[in-house]
């Protein structure tokens, strides 16, 4: 692997880890906070929201994977 | 407990695991290798820290306090919250847990196999522990810059992730062994439920929305945070049990 592969290689895994749909669902939480905020609408549940969802939903992905692999 | 002690507990616990992590390897390779080799890595692998340090920090308290919030805040969310995945899934038995003995075993296997240099420097010592000390230094200057820039107080990260990582090295002189009774495992859950409470407050006041009860906030998010990642241990545990005969 030549060293920039390599190094986005590491800053991939660094920043969006093992579950790309967890670090999707946080993005798009934070996105729409913005937008919603800049509407002028209160949006400061909307970022946590997101956080327990896409938490929730990756561990419970990772379960159902393992009670498949038995 | 204000803004200041949290950041500090944070900082203090993160870089505590980190140090546990490259401590065993630094022990692994010296005590296999020799100390002169693996000192001149350790040395120059924080003398590159130092440098990103002292580069990043005052190019980012430099941002604007929005963009800064919004950028390094979201940043430091997505990577507590793979911290607290990963704490998540091991204390559910769905990961294997982190074994500094296993580890240490297998960095003293490795470097007893790997060919020596006739005289000099070892270049396995060196490059073992430079690597190891640069790759776990990392992740301790990311958490170190990102929570001194937001909360605009540098000094007070760098002192946290000192006296965190002069109390590992010391622990691990006195044991010359790897420190396996560190409670790990937990030490990374309570920093990924940190980690991902400080960056969700940060990135929201980035993207411009208002806490409703201001600082009060981040206790509130760290409660959530820890009472949903307890429950997930719960029910996260396979339905099937493996039974040993």
């Amino acid at each position: 692997m030549n060293p920039v592969r390599r190094v986005a290689a590491f800053l991939f895994d660094f920043i969006v880890g093992d579950d790309p749909l967890m670090f999707s669902v946080v993005c798009v939480g934070l996105a729409a906070t913005g937008i919603v905020a800049a509407l002028g609408v209160a949006s400061w549940w909307l970022l946590p929201m997101s956080v327990l969802v896409a938490l929730v939903v990756s561990v419970l992905r990772v379960r159902s994977r393992a009670e498949t692999a038995e | 407990m204000n803004r200041d002690a949290l950041l500090f507990v944070a900082v203090f616990l993160a870089c505590a695991v980190e140090g546990v992590e490259a401590v065993t390897i630094v022990l692994a390779t010296g005590l296999t290798r020799g100390w002169r080799s693996t000192w001149i890595g350790v040395a120059s692998a924080l003398a590159t820290l130092a440098v990103i340090v002292a580069l990043l920090g005052p190019a980012l308290t430099a941002l604007p306090i929005g963009v800064l919030r919004l950028v390094v805040g979201g940043l430091l969310l997505v990577f507590g919250l793979q911290w607290l995945r990963k704490a998540i899934l091991r204390a559910a038995g769905l990961k294997a847990r982190h074994d500094e003995a296993a580890l240490f075993a297998d960095e003293v296997r490795a470097a007893q196999v790997a060919g020596r240099a006739a005289e000099g420097l070892d270049p396995y010592g060196f490059a073992v522990s430079f690597k190891g000390v640069l790759l776990e230094g990392l992740e301790v200057a990311f958490i170190v810059v990102t929570f001194g820039s937001n909360q605009h107080n540098v000094p007070l990260a760098v002192l946290a992730a000192g006296a965190a990582i002069v109390l590992v090295v010391i622990a691990g002189a006195l044991a010359r062994a790897p420190l396996s009774r560190v409670p790990e495992n937990t030490l990374k859950f309570a920093v990924g439920v940190l980690l991902t409470a400080f960056g969700t407050f940060w990135a929201v006041e980035g993207a411009g929305a208002h806490w409703p009860a201001g600082d009060g906030a981040i206790v509130a998010l760290i409660l959530v945070y820890l009472l949903t990642s307890l429950l997930l241990v719960a029910v996260g545990r396979p339905r099937t049990v493996a039974v040993s005969v």
